[in-house]
């Protein structure tokens, strides 16, 4: 899109009729309420993060207190460090399964791909709310299915209070995004293997090369584009994650699960600590613009 | 041999995804006592009860209305307000445009936790809190840049020959928007509008924190809350489940093209 843009004044003329500003007058109505209502509590969030409020009186300017604070805040680093090990199962697990599975599908002899790509792809449909609900089902301690499922296969042993175990709680609820994602990841790669000339597979076939081989030297470079794009999406997904932590364990047992956007909301909205919450939307808006900016890098140096 | 299993890897795969929701469907037409009999046993009946209790009771009637009176404005101005700006940025005279467009990059990567606590004390002073406003706008404000970027793209591809004929009739600048480039760009305008329906549909911190009173919650947050109320009774928590759940299946598997498209595409 970077280079698309560079190009994006290309074949715009003045036509009779046309004013200066008349490009604005249809910008105007988006725009406006996109600064509004984005850009503008956006720039607010960063001067909020400088004060000391209670969303009520008047802020007290504290220049970088609330940063300085934050730093040492072991919380804050136990979140930011949990929602990293969120991308394991956000993105690197669901890109691996979402490769297999589309090279699979992209067999010639395989057939029933539109099914299996629309009921691998369902999840992405519905609020991670509800997800989030339905393995915290699945998941509960005294009569949960996935217990269950183990006593009756005889691995009792292995049966234990997922959410409420302190060292199986984050993993567990990062096998809950793995199922919702990796579907996603699939379709997408799907999509960007279709775009591949078959006779480059052609070509490898004859020269004996093997599927393995296949997808190593052909689909994988190919695909570089489709991967960067999906990285970007999850390792962002992952670094916000909210909803499915919300409506499962709070953060919970003790710390285990506690993630960035769940302390800002505890802060600013619980605890109505709203300038030291600003503070950690500030950190967290840079980091997911400089993730951006370095995936949108790896993207382009490609093309 | 080898293709056996690989279609046997498929079906596993396809299976995890489809078991949880089975189980939810199966369990929301037990009673509790049947259902401590075991995950896997099928009820003696079907039980219409807890779908008629979380409906009524738990004030799915009143969410699903709220959810529909927030998404409709919202699809029709933010599908609106892009095809404006799209053009705006793609075909006419607009100063500044190098900024327009990375201040709406911004907008597509800032993730809402960057503004939601002055947008909510932002909302507070101008007394939109607890009311429908509070989600229309935003939704619209957030939806604005990713359609502008798509439509733009679409719009920018436009076969020159057809805009050139239309400006040869006499065409306005208005009538070449809509009578040229979005009857041109239909297919990536129902992508669009799918795109902004499921993703505002879906939305939870947003209405969480922007809307407190319950008879205004939309159906996610009013699912979550649900939950809270009766954590114990199964049965009624996954007929809640399977009640927000069943009408988004529907209409994917209706308009499952678009949203595979939808999704894809939107991404990138």
């Amino acid at each position: 899109m970077a280079k698309e843009q560079a190009n994006w004044a290309r074949g715009i003329t003045m036509r009779p009729g046309d004013r200066w500003y008349t490009g604005w007058v249809y910008l105007l109505p988006g725009f406006f309420i996109f600064a509004a209502l984005v850009l503008y509590p956006l720039g607010l969030t960063f001067w909020y993060s400088f004060h000391d409020w209670a969303g009520i009186g008047r802020p007290v300017w504290l220049g970088l207190g609330n940063y300085l604070k934050l730093f040492q805040d072991k919380l804050f680093w136990q979140g930011i460090f949990h929602n990293l090990q969120f991308v394991i199962f956000y993105s690197i697990i669901p890109i691996v399964l979402g490769l297999v599975l589309s090279s699979i599908l992209h067999q010639r002899w395989f057939k029933g791909v539109t099914l299996f790509r629309t009921l691998l792809f369902l999840p992405q449909i519905l609020p991670m709310v509800l997800i989030g609900i339905i393995w915290r089902w699945l998941y509960s301690p005294v009569n949960g299915p996935i217990n269950q499922i183990l006593k009756a296969i005889g691995l009792k042993a292995l049966a234990r209070p997922w959410l409420g175990d302190f060292d199986w709680a984050l993993p567990s609820l990062g096998i809950v995004a793995t199922w919702y994602f990796y579907g996603f990841c699939m379709v997408v790669f799907l999509a960007g293997i279709q775009k591949i000339e078959p006779h480059l597979y052609d070509a490898a076939g004859l020269d004996g090369a093997s599927a393995l081989q296949q997808f190593w030297y052909i689909t994988l470079p190919d695909l570089r584009r489709e991967i960067g794009v999906v990285m970007m999406f999850t390792f962002i997904t992952a670094l916000k994650v909210f909803d499915v932590v919300f409506v499962t364990t709070r953060g919970g047992p003790g710390d285990s699960t506690l993630v960035t956007s769940l302390y800002l909301y505890e802060k600013a909205f619980k605890q109505k600590a709203v300038g030291y919450g600003a503070s950690i939307a500030v950190i967290l808006t840079i980091f997911t613009i400089l993730i951006a900016l370095f995936l949108r890098r790896y993207q382009e140096r490609k093309v | 041999m080898k293709r056996f299993l690989l279609y046997a890897v498929l079906i596993l795969f396809t299976l995890t995804i489809l078991v949880p929701f089975f189980l939810t469907l199966l369990t929301a037409f037990k009673t509790q006592p049947e259902l401590a009999k075991g995950v896997f046993t099928l009820p003696e009946r079907l039980n219409w009860q807890n779908f008629t209790d979380a409906w009524t009771q738990g004030h799915f009637n009143i969410y699903f209305v709220n959810s529909l009176i927030v998404i409709i404005p919202v699809v029709i101005l933010a599908t609106l307000f892009s095809i404006l700006s799209a053009y705006a940025l793609a075909h006419l005279p607009l100063p500044g445009r190098s900024i327009v467009f990375a201040l709406f990059l911004l907008g597509l990567i800032v993730p809402l936790e960057g503004l939601i606590i002055p947008l909510y004390y932002t909302l507070r002073s101008l007394k939109l809190l607890d009311t429908y406003w509070a989600l229309i706008l935003p939704d619209v404000a957030l939806s604005i840049p990713f359609g502008s970027y798509l439509l733009w793209a679409s719009f920018k591809g436009a076969p020159q020959s057809l805009v050139d004929a239309a400006v040869l009739d006499g065409a306005s600048r208005s009538a070449i928007l809509w009578r040229v480039l979005v009857p041109l760009s239909r297919p990536t305008i129902n992508v669009l509008i799918v795109f902004f329906f499921i993703w505002n549909w879906n939305d939870f911190l947003l209405p969480l924190i922007l809307i407190s009173k319950d008879e205004l919650r939309t159906l996610p947050v009013g699912l979550a809350f649900f939950q809270g109320r009766y954590t114990v009774n199964i049965p009624l928590l996954a007929a809640g489940a399977t009640i927000v759940s069943t009408p988004l299946i529907i209409i994917y598997l209706i308009f499952q093209r678009q949203f595979i498209r939808g999704l894809t595409t939107g991404i990138e």
